[in-house]
C-alpha cells in the first residue's frame, strides 16, 4: 500500500520511493527504504507528517501516493 | 578564492585560511558567525531565503557563513552555493542542532567523508534535556573521530570553548568502505575534497573536473551513511521521557486546519494591522508626505532649481512629476522601504519561529490545485507587501513551471499594500456588497487562472517534502539583522529600476508618447469596461505605480464621475492589470523573454476580459 493511506498514530515502513532525485533527498532527512516512521499527522487531502523522534517532515499527497509503505502497527 | 574554481568571489588571499561554517537551517549559526567575527550576518531558516554567503575575519582565519542545508549536493541554489564554500574550507566548524541529530548528523558525516577537518558544535544543549534526551557527547566525539563541543549559543554557553578549540579541527573517521572508491578518482579531481561529490554523481562537480558522471555511486553511499548516522544516534542519545511540550502542541495546531486556519488568520490579521495599517497609513504618512514630499522635495527642487529649469526635458528628467531625483527616491524611500521594512520584520519572525514551512504544508493542498506546492505560499503571502519583491522569492520554487505560474498569478491577482490601501478605503464606504463582488472577482481570477495554467502548461509540479523545524520563540536581534540586510537588499535591487522607470516614463510625457497612448486605449474604457473616458489616464499611471492608479480612481469617484458599480469594475480591472513598472521589470529580469511577454500580455488581456465581463453583465 502507499503512504496516502497510512493513518494518524500508525507505524510505517517505507518500501519503495520510486523517483530517484526525491529519494536521495528523502534519505538525507531520515527516510528511506527500511525505516520504520510514525504517522504523526495527515490533513485533510494534504500533507501527511512522518515523524522520526523528535524529527518531523511534511510530505506532499502527491508524493505521499507514490511512495509504498508497509503498516507495522 | 584561492582555488581555480572560482564560483563565490570573496576578498580572501591565495594564502588565507577559511573556516567555514555549516549546519542544517535554524541552527544558530549565525549567532556563531557573529561571535567570531563581530559583523552583521543573514540569518534563514526556511530554504530558499538565503543565499547569500556572509564574511569576517577571527584572527587569522577568514570565517564565511553558509545557507543552511541538509547535505552538500546541488538539489537548489543554496545547496550549490555552500557545497562550493565548503569544497575550498581548509576547516569547518559544524553546528548541530542536539536535538535533531538523526537529522543533522548526515551532513556532518558527509562532510567528514569529504575528508575535511572539522570541529563540531553541538549546539541547543538546553533544549535537550527540556525534550526528555540524554547525548554521550564524549561517546559521539569518539565515534565521529572530531571533536564535539556542548554549547548553548543563545545564552553564549560554550562559544568561548568553540574559539579556544578551534585549532583542534580534524579530519574524523569516515563511513566504511569508501576509501577504496574515493581512491579511484582522487587523481582525477582538481580539489580533494571533489573525489567524494563526483561518485555521489554532482553534475556539477563532475562537468567542471571533465569526468564523466557515471559513477553512480550516490544511493549507495547515501545508504550506508544514513544507516551509520542512526546507530550513531542509538548509541549515543537516550530518550528519558515523553518530551511533549507546549510548543510541540502548538506546532500540531498549526498544521491542523481545524486550528491551524485560524491561527492563519490571527497571524494575516495582525500583519495586515501592522504592515497595511501601522506602516501604510500612518508610518507612511509620516515618511512619503512629510519627510520626503515636504522636507526632501523642498530641498531637491530648491537645489535643482538653480540648475535647470523645471519645463526644461532636463528638468523633467530630473525633478519632474516623475523625476529620477523626485518621483523615484519619494516612491522608494517615503513609501516602499517602510513597507518593505514591515514586511521583512514579520517575514523574519514567521521564519525564525518555525511557522513558515507549517503555513507552507497546511496551504499545500489548495496551492497543488493550482500548479504549485506549499512552498508558494511565501511569494503570495509577500505579494501582499510588494509585488516586486515576492517576484524575487518566487527563486525558490521547485521548478521553471511553478516559478512561471507564481509569478503570473502574483503579477496578476495580488494587489499590493500600497495598491491595497487605497482600494479599501475606495471600496469600503460603498457597503459589504460591493465588497463581496470585488474580492469574489478577483480571487475567482486567481483560481481560475491557476487552475487553467496547471491544466495546460507541460510537466508537473514538484511535490512538497520539507522539514518542519520545532517551534521556537525567535531572537529579536537575528530578526532584526535579517530585517536590515533583506531591506538593504531589496533597495540595492529595486533602486536602478525605479531610476530606469522614471526615466522611461518621463520620455514618455514630454515626447507626447503618453497621451498618445492614452486616446488610444479610450475606445477601450468607454466601449468595454463601460466607463467614463478618463479612466484610461489613470489605468496608464497605474502601470507607473499601481497605487497611483487607484489613487486616480479615488479623484474621479470623488468628483462622482463613478457610480459603485463602476468604480468596482475600474479596481477589479487596475488590480489584475500588469503589475508596475518596477514588477515588470523584475519579471523580465526573473523570467525568459518570452515569458515575461506572455506574463504581460495575458495579464492585460484576462484585467480587461474579466472587467468588461463584469461589466456587460452589471451595467
Amino acid at each position: 500500500m502507499n503512504l496516502d493511506y497510512a493513518n494518524k498514530g500508525q507505524i510505517v515502513e517505507i518500501i519503495n520511493i520510486p523517483d530517484a532525485s526525491i529519494r536521495a533527498q528523502a534519505i538525507r532527512l531520515g527516510i528511506y527504504k527500511g525505516v520504520k516512521l510514525l504517522c504523526s499527522e495527515k490533513l485533510p487531502a494534504g500533507p501527511v507528517i512522518l515523524q522520526n523522534r523528535m524529527q518531523e517532515i511534511a510530505i506532499g499527497r502527491n508524493l505521499a501516493k507514490k511512495i509504498s509503505i508497509k503498516t507495522i502497527v | 578564492m584561492s582555488s581555480c574554481h572560482n564560483i563565490i568571489s570573496l576578498d580572501i588571499p591565495y594564502d588565507g585560511k577559511k573556516l567555514v561554517l555549516v549546519g542544517n537551517p535554524n541552527v544558530g549559526k549565525s549567532v556563531f558567525f557573529n561571535a567570531l567575527t563581530g559583523i552583521y550576518v543573514d540569518v534563514s531558516n526556511f530554504p530558499g531565503t538565503t543565499v547569500d554567503i556572509s564574511s569576517g575575519k577571527y584572527n587569522d582565519l577568514y570565517v564565511m557563513d553558509t545557507p543552511g542545508v541538509y547535505g552538500v549536493s546541488s538539489f537548489n541554489d543554496e545547496e550549490r552555493v555552500a557545497r562550493d564554500v565548503i569544497l575550498n574550507a581548509d576547516m569547518i566548524l559544524n553546528v548541530v542542532d542536539a536535538v535533531h541529530l538523526e537529522r543533522d548528523l548526515f551532513l556532518t558525516q558527509q562532510i567528514i567523508d569529504m575528508g575535511i577537518p572539522m570541529i563540531i558544535a553541538l549546539n541547543m544543549m538546553d533544549e535537550v534535556e527540556r525534550n526528555g534526551l540524554s547525548i554521550d557527547v564524549d561517546k559521539l566525539s569518539k565515534e565521529l573521530g572530531v571533536p564535539v563541543i556542548p554549547t548553548t549559543a543563545t545564552k553564549k554557553q560554550g562559544i568561548h570553548i568553540i574559539k579556544t578549540s578551534l585549532h583542534k579541527a580534524c579530519t574524523g573517521n569516515k563511513i566504511k568502505g569508501i576509501d577504496n572508491l574515493l581512491d579511484e578518482v582522487i587523481d582525477k579531481v582538481s580539489v580533494k575534497s571533489e573525489a567524494l561529490l563526483v561518485l555521489e554523481e554532482d553534475e556539477n562537480v563532475c562537468s567542471r573536473n571533465n569526468l564523466e558522471n557515471k559513477y553512480n555511486y550516490r544511493e549507495h553511499i547515501y545508504k550506508i551513511r544514513r544507516e551509520r548516522v542512526d546507530n550513531l544516534v542509538k548509541d549515543t542519545v537516550s530518550e528519558t521521557n515523553e518530551g511533549a511540550s507546549f510548543r510541540t502542541k502548538l506546532g500540531r495546531y498549526m498544521l491542523r486546519p481545524l486550528t491551524g486556519i485560524p491561527i492563519l488568520c490571527l497571524s494575516l490579521y495582525i500583519t495586515y494591522q501592522l504592515i497595511g495599517v501601522f506602516v501604510a497609513q500612518t508610518i507612511v504618512g509620516i515618511t512619503e508626505e512629510v519627510i520626503m514630499g515636504e522636507y526632501y522635495y523642498n530641498f531637491i527642487m530648491n537645489l535643482m532649481g538653480n540648475f535647470v529649469s523645471e519645463t526644461s526635458f532636463m528638468g523633467l528628467l530630473l525633478i519632474g512629476e516623475f523625476g529620477i531625483l523626485t518621483m523615484a527616491p519619494i516612491y522608494l524611500l517615503g513609501l516602499l522601504l517602510p513597507l518593505v521594512v514591515g514586511f521583512y520584520f514579520i517575514l523574519s519572525i514567521m521564519e525564525d519561529s518555525g511557522y513558515l514551512p507549517r503555513i507552507a504544508a497546511l496551504t499545500d493542498r489548495v496551492l497543488t490545485s493550482l500548479g504549485l506546492n506549499g512552498r508558494a505560499i511565501i511569494p503570495m503571502i509577500l505579494g501582499f507587501g510588494c509585488v516586486t519583491m515576492a517576484t524575487i522569492t518566487t527563486r525558490l520554487l521547485g521548478s521553471k513551471r511553478e516559478r512561471f505560474i507564481a509569478t503570473m498569478l502574483l503579477g496578476l491577482a495580488i494587489p499590493c499594500s500600497a495598491q491595497l490601501g487605497v482600494i479599501v478605503g475606495l471600496i469600503a464606504p460603498l457597503g459589504g456588497k460591493m465588497v463581496m463582488l470585488y474580492s469574489m472577482t478577483i480571487l475567482g481570477v486567481f483560481v481560475i487562472t491557476g487552475t487553467i495554467l496547471n491544466k495546460i502548461m507541460p510537466g508537473e509540479s514538484t511535490d512538497l517534502l520539507i522539514d518542519l523545524p520545532p517551534i521556537r520563540f525567535p531572537i529579536l536581534q537575528n530578526v532584526l539583522r535579517k530585517t536590515y540586510i533583506k531591506s538593504k537588499q531589496f533597495l540595492l535591487e529595486a533602486g536602478p529600476l525605479f531610476v530606469l522607470g522614471a526615466i522611461i516614463i518621463t520620455v514618455l510625457q514630454y515626447t507626447g508618447a503618453l497621451e498618445v497612448i492614452t486616446n488610444s486605449v479610450a475606445p477601450i474604457t468607454e466601449g468595454v469596461l463601460k466607463l467614463p473616458k478618463e479612466t484610461a489616464q489613470t489605468f496608464i499611471m497605474g502601470i507607473i505605480r499601481r497605487d497611483f492608479g487607484a489613487a486616480g480612481l479615488n479623484t474621479l469617484s470623488e468628483a462622482g464621475l463613478l457610480t459603485p458599480l463602476q468604480t468596482v469594475i475600474s479596481l477589479v480591472t487596475i488590480t489584475l492589470f500588469v503589475p508596475c513598472i518596477a514588477a515588470i521589470m523584475v519579471v523580465f529580469k526573473e523570467r525568459s523573454m518570452s515569458e515575461s511577454a506572455l506574463i504581460w500580455i495575458g495579464s492585460f488581456v484576462i484585467s480587461f476580459l474579466t472587467g468588461g465581463l463584469l461589466a456587460q453583465i452589471m451595467l
